[in-house]
């Protein structure tokens, strides 16, 4: 548990410094815990109401989407879903949340001409299906904004839990082992001064002793 | 700012609606394939990987792996069978790595099992 110093003054000042410094990154370090827990919190309540949104959303617009299909022959479903018009690309950027950086995702709708998604003609296909994919490309931003807001909460719970492993070390073991050692310092040393005192009345002692002879 | 794709891997059915909408689908019916799948999108400037928790769940091992980077967001979305809850329970389990105890999910204790 504790340090092994040599019990001098150089030493004893240089522990105090380190003292001090450490107690600053404490308390620094507990307030960044803290505001990041307070962000965190926000965070993953709007990332569980956002999951539960899109799971129910989802399913339902899969079980239509299964329905549609069977209602129609595999072949020309599929052939129908063969080339699709909209093509999804994403822009990603770097957002900086109490230094843990975190993904920012958007689409980038690359939809071309009109808002028209369908990327077959309505001849072969049955009326579900078109239903069926309108309802699931409005499920579809969600789900994006779902995967910007899980990712941050993951990142975030990773770097909180590293936060507070890097406090309790401080306040549990860093800074109770420098203060012990400091104490031991202390110690020593008046336990030097008070024998070197002994040693000096002594010496006075056997000196008045002689003198008198 | 850079371009980066979106990916849904799944079982047939469920990629195949996905497929409707522009995604990258990537129909896989065996955790290996899966597996494989996942790993040359996230070489491949995958920024978001959507993935059905039946398939998840067998590759967990995977998955875990991207935890700490910042690309690719892997999500887990439920197939046309309804959620499994993997999702929400990971939810939960990074609210528990965080601040220790899992302060939104008590009232829905009766869903946790063996709480």
């Amino acid at each position: 548990m504790e340090i092994r110093v040599s019990p001098t003054r150089m030493e004893l000042t240089k522990l105090k410094k380190r003292v001090a410094i450490a107690t600053r990154g404490h308390k620094l370090l507990k307030d960044k815990q803290d505001e990041l827990i307070k962000k965190f919190v926000d965070l993953v309540r709007r990332n569980k109401e956002l999951r539960e949104q899109v799971e129910k959303e989802l399913t339902s617009a899969l079980q239509d989407f299964v329905m549609a299909r069977a209602l129609m022959p595999e072949e020309i479903l599929e052939e129908s879903l063969m080339y699709p018009i909209a093509s999804v690309d994403l822009e990603v950027g770097r957002k900086n949340i109490m230094s843990v950086i975190v993904p920012t995702i958007e689409s980038n709708d690359q939809t071309e001409g009109d808002k028209n998604i369908y990327s077959y003609g309505f001849a072969n296909t049955s009326g579900q299906l078109d239903d069926a994919i309108t309802t699931l490309s409005g499920v579809l931003s969600k789900m994006l904004e779902l995967s910007e807001v899980e990712k941050t909460c993951q990142l975030m719970a990773v770097e909180i839990e590293k936060t507070r492993r890097r406090v309790n070390a401080l306040e549990h073991i860093m800074i109770p082992q420098m203060t012990e050692a400091i104490k031991y310092i202390t110690m020593k040393l008046e336990e030097n001064e008070r024998s070197n005192i002994t040693r000096l009345m002594k010496i006075k002692d056997m000196v008045m002793v002689e003198g008198r002879v | 700012m850079s371009m980066y794709k979106l990916g849904v891997i799944g079982d047939k059915d469920t990629v195949l609606a996905f497929k409707a909408l522009g995604l990258s689908t990537f129909p896989v019916s065996s955790p290996d394939e899966g597996e494989r799948a996942l790993k040359s999108m996230a070489r491949e400037n995958y920024a978001v990987i959507f993935i059905t928790e039946q398939i998840a769940s067998q590759i967990k091992g995977a998955i875990d792996k991207f935890g700490d980077d910042i690309l690719p967001s892997i999500i887990l979305i439920p197939n046309n069978q309804g959620p499994l809850g993997i999702g929400m329970q990971n939810i939960r389990s990074s609210v528990e790595k965080a601040i220790g105890v899992d302060i939104f999910f008590e009232s829905e204790g009766e869903e946790i099992e063996g709480r």
